[in-house]
């Protein structure tokens, strides 16, 4: 149990996968700029990445290692998680039309983001269990979501600040961008501390 | 051989999400409307809520799933969007009344008067909240452009202290009507070009003190209308569009400037 929290702990503050490790940094600036965008992507990654986490472990562990091909993850994973995406986009229309209008959009985009991937090729490295796969990629997802919606505060804030001309639009955005992750470096060995 | 079973390995989990995709896709196909993208392309996207739905494509759906039947429900794409509309469905088009905004006021910094001076935020919600906003009329345009924000077209914007309609961007959809808090702002249809730009409900005298441009309810426009569709209730004069002919004889002899001949 502890160890699923120490999990959930650091993938949303420590080793946040936008803040610390930079991965997912197209959507999170191209939909960073609504609040509502924001959440509506939140919801499809962590979606997409709890299921992915689950998908890719049992493949890994009873497909690949049983044959020794460890070595093949990545395209293995990129192509398992798109078709999963793809299949479950076809699922959600048929069946759950609420979700699917909710995520619709923001599903197709993140089949082949690198946070996906990233999250499961985690799980491997760090043999993680099962249960701590899905742990991570859910985890992984809110702290998606976290840095998301923080960022998009800090976007509406810039719609009213004004910046030197050269910096309008794209740059200050980054500067933003980069000034919001640091503050995630405030969480630095907390993890370490807390759990052990 | 690891290479054999690498390639192997690899072909067979394509093949195999490959294969469920196509069963999920055969299984589990939605029927897709074809009436839906159709309608909507005939529909001009402004998304202003003038036929009722929220945006084009609430209309679009109503019309498709046949909750909705009247093909003519979209004002700023007149008889062109529901005569496109009336095709697709195979149905009569019938007739659209297309509609233009007008501002029912002309008080602006010249003739109106202020009883404060307003220094809050620059809205006129904000304004109205203060004492009515800083003009002696209590039904006098606040100048602050809450309709200029709400106009999705760029149509409407204030001048010297009132708002006034640009008619060769205005739409007819209502927007600003909804977004006036004092609501003085009114839609005629195209044809009619005479308008009374005042909404004065106080008596004369009254409303001499707070603005030079108000409707002092003198009667003059009632009596000499000759089609019986101008009338003064509540010392302020309205028009009956269903009876005016735009003679624009009213216009003519009211004291107060206040009825206006568009063209």
């Amino acid at each position: 149990m502890s160890k699923l929290l120490y999990i959930a702990f650091i993938m949303i503050f420590t080793q946040n996968y936008v803040m610390v490790q930079f991965l997912g940094i197209c959507p999170f600036l191209g939909v960073s700029k609504k609040l509502d965008s924001a959440v509506g992507m939140t919801g499809a990654v962590v979606f997409v990445m709890t299921l992915a986490s689950a998908v890719t472990w049992l493949i890994f562990h009873y497909v690949m290692e049983p044959l020794n091909l460890d070595y093949l993850s990545t395209i293995i994973f990129i192509l398992v998680i798109a078709a999963l995406v793809q299949f479950v986009e076809i699922f959600l229309k048929k069946y759950a039309k609420g979700l699917y209008q909710a995520l619709g959009i923001y599903l197709p985009l993140i089949t082949t983001n690198c946070i996906v991937l990233a999250a499961t090729l985690l799980n491997i490295d760090e043999e993680y269990t099962f249960i701590q796969s899905i742990v991570n990629g859910l985890a992984a997802g809110v702290g998606f979501g976290l840095a998301l919606v923080l960022f998009c505060g800090v976007r509406q804030a810039l719609e009213n600040a004004k910046p030197p001309k050269s910096f309008e639009g794209l740059p200050i955005t980054m500067v933003a961008a980069a000034l919001t992750s640091l503050t995630f470096m405030g969480f630095t060995g907390m993890a370490e501390n807390l759990f052990h | 051989m690891s290479v054999m079973s690498a390639v192997l390995a690899l072909a067979v989990i394509g093949a195999v999400c490959a294969l469920v995709l196509v069963l999920a896709s055969k299984f589990m196909a939605v029927p897709v409307d074809e009436k839906f993208p159709a309608i909507r392309e005939c529909l001009p996207g402004a998304n202003c809520g003038a036929c009722g739905y929220a945006g084009c494509d609430g209309y679009a759906q109503a019309l498709a799933d046949g909750s909705e039947t009247r093909p003519n429900l979209c004002i700023p794409g007149a008889a062109g969007a529901a005569a496109a509309v009336a095709k697709v469905l195979g149905v009569d088009a019938g007739e659209v009344e297309e509609k233009r905004a007008f501002v029912r006021c002309s008080g602006d910094c010249e003739t109106a008067k202020r009883k404060y001076e307003y220094q809050g935020v620059t809205n006129c919600s904000a304004a109205k909240i203060l004492f009515s906003g800083e003009w002696a009329c209590p039904n006098s345009c606040l100048g602050y452009g809450d309709c200029e924000a709400a106009c999705p077209s760029d149509a409407i914007h204030v001048v010297n202290g009132v708002a006034k309609v640009d008619y060769r961007k205005c739409t007819g959809c209502g927007i600003c009507v909804r977004g006036c808090p004092n609501q003085i702002i009114d839609l005629r249809p195209v044809p009619k070009s005479v308008i009374v730009r005042c909404s004065n409900t106080q008596k004369g005298a009254q409303a001499m003190k707070v603005c030079d441009r108000a409707c002092i309810g003198c009667m003059k426009c009632q009596k000499t209308c000759p089609s019986d569709a101008i009338h003064v209730t509540n010392f302020l004069a309205s028009i009956d569009y269903s009876k005016c002919t735009s003679c624009s004889k009213c216009a003519e002899v009211c004291p107060k400037h206040v009825i206006e001949k568009l063209f």
